[in-house]
């Protein structure tokens, strides 16, 4: 039961980077959300994995956070060619 | 459920969860891109850490470990040197105007 809790405040985490989002002046604050929201969610996939015994889940956790990491790449080197 | 892997295995969790809450905190509260890219670093690396950490303590299995592990390294290589290249990349364009 605890770890759905922790599951929910995960959730809260990632959804917390949305005003970021949002009003961000900078691009790099959206990217930063951007971020902050893909950490989230791994870690709620990860809370969920254990929460109802699926390893499966811990797979798509890893999926997120490959996704994470070429978004935020893909951004920096945008920011690289416009310049 | 009061084994004491189990124990330790939420409270670890419970404190991963909590860095994250902290950093999304920092990111929503903080004034400058630069100070709101540390909250998300500390997310990426040490939050997360804790979080698969506890999880692995939870599960008891050895196989989901090597699963979490790849993923803990893979976030906190990814998310440190993105953050190092956004600060590069915004300060080169502040240099700029």
């Amino acid at each position: 039961m605890i770890l759905n809790f922790l599951a929910f405040c995960t959730l809260v985490a990632t959804l917390a980077a949305l005003p970021r989002l949002i009003i961000g002046p900078t691009a790099a604050d959206r990217i930063i959300a951007a971020q902050l929201a893909g950490t989230g969610t791994v870690a709620t996939l990860i809370v969920l994995g254990t929460a109802d015994k699926t390893p499966a889940l811990f797979d798509a956790a890893l999926v997120f956070a490959t996704l994470a990491a070429v978004s935020g790449l893909a951004f920096v080197a945008l920011q690289r060619t416009r310049l | 459920m009061t084994t004491v892997l189990q124990v330790v295995g939420l409270t670890l969790t419970t404190f991963g969860v909590s860095f994250l809450l902290i950093a999304a905190l920092g990111v929503w509260r903080l004034p400058d891109v630069l100070s709101r890219l540390h909250a998300l670093t500390k997310a990426d690396s040490a939050g997360l850490a804790l979080i698969a950490l506890g999880a692995a303590c939870l599960k008891g299995r050895p196989d989901s470990l090597l699963v979490l592990g790849l993923c803990v390294v893979l976030v906190a290589l990814s998310g440190v040197t993105i953050g190092h290249l956004i600060a590069r990349a915004h300060l080169s364009e502040g240099d700029l105007e």
